[in-house]
């Protein structure tokens, strides 16, 4: 009963939905061969290599694999750091 | 020229050789010729869940090794009219006892004289999966609604596309709809829509599997059984027959519901 009234308020996700997303991510990398830990060092490579053309904020920097159908693909979102309060 | 089919899953003890012992039934049932392979070699278990455990004289390997003729030791279920044999796993060597080639040319064979071959694959991916994938023309995968079990089909599936085996069918075992409806449990749609490949059947989770499994006899012989049903359904299919999914409704569940089916009346 508890159970049900978190639920109805938004305070607890059904369990199904927690496995589904677990295991969306987890598949996306068991698919792609691609460790967690392999992925971070991907990111800090692309990274050391992309700062030596741009200046950019490596606090945003992400690096994700995103799924849609049956197409997947690694997707990289790199902001470039402002220039003294000018926009690029 | 009959049709091999393979029955994997990745994961242990989700239901594979259950599957195969009543979806060999119920094709015999529906007048096929039908021959299971007990594929797990050194872990037999399909000749205990058919209850044939009594009558094993030769087993794959006899074969495969040329020591006893295959139609000395296939085991003839006798439930099942002239229709329903049994090809057993030997129960003291390993899965390198056989080759992938050795089991090409058995399942070939075989197909010349039955209308199906089911192949009960072991758990794994090593080479007990490539031996039992080798000779099959379509593989079924089974797989229950938790994260584990999706998770290892997924890697099946990638698998037996790498062994060329392609369009595998799914089979979602021992679905519980009182935890679906709650949203605690997956339903057939999320794991269509995880695994990305086409629905054979859906099996309920049944108690009377257990008493079956307890007795050697395949659920799909008693009338009242859901899995059984599901079975029969799923065997119909493989037949070619356009057979609706089951009704998944909880009607059994709580006191009211009993009541409701007793006096007949649908929820």
């Amino acid at each position: 009963m508890f159970d049900l009234f978190a639920r109805v308020f938004g305070r607890e996700d059904a369990s199904k939905d927690v496995a589904k997303e677990r295991l969306r991510l987890v598949l996306v990398h068991d698919r792609a061969s691609l460790s967690p830990q392999a992925l971070e060092n991907l990111k800090n490579d692309l990274l050391k290599v992309i700062s030596q053309y741009l200046d950019i904020d490596d606090q945003g920097f992400r690096v994700d694999f995103s799924r849609n159908d049956d197409a997947m693909a690694l997707v990289a979102n790199i902001p470039i750091k402002k220039k003294a309060g000018r926009m690029l | 020229m009959g049709e091999a089919i393979v029955i994997t899953s990745g994961k242990g003890g989700v239901g594979k050789t259950t599957t195969t012992a009543n979806i060999g039934a119920g094709l015999a049932q529906a007048g096929k010729k039908v021959a299971l392979i007990d594929a797990d070699i050194g872990l037999r278990n399909l000749d205990v869940v058919m209850g044939l455990e009594n009558r094993i004289v030769y087993d794959l390997v006899d074969v495969v090794e040329g020591f006893a003729k295959l139609k000395n030791a296939l085991i003839k279920d006798k439930r099942f009219n002239e229709n329903l044999y049994l090809l057993p796993a030997a129960q003291t060597r390993d899965k390198t006892a056989v080759t992938p080639a050795q089991m090409r040319d058995l399942v070939t064979a075989m197909k010349e004289e039955f209308d199906f071959v089911l192949i009960d694959c072991p758990a794994g991916i090593e080479q007990g999966f490539k031996n039992a994938v080798a000779g099959s023309d379509k593989a079924i995968v089974v797989a229950t609604p938790e994260v584990s079990s999706v998770r290892d089909a997924d890697r099946i599936i990638g698998l037996l596309e790498a062994e060329e085996k392609h369009h595998p069918l799914l089979i979602v075992n021992r679905i519980r709809p009182s935890m679906v409806k709650k949203g605690d449990m997956m339903d057939i749609n999320d794991m269509i829509e995880i695994l990305a490949i086409e629905l054979l059947g859906v099996v309920p989770d049944d108690e009377f599997i257990v008493v079956s499994t307890n007795r050697g006899e395949p659920a799909l012989l008693n009338a009242q059984s859901r899995a059984g049903e599901a079975y029969r359904n799923i065997s119909r299919r493989l037949t070619g027959e356009n057979v609706p999914l089951m009704k998944l409704d909880d009607e059994s569940a709580g006191f009211f519901g009993r009541l409701r089916k007793i006096m007949g009346i649908k929820g």
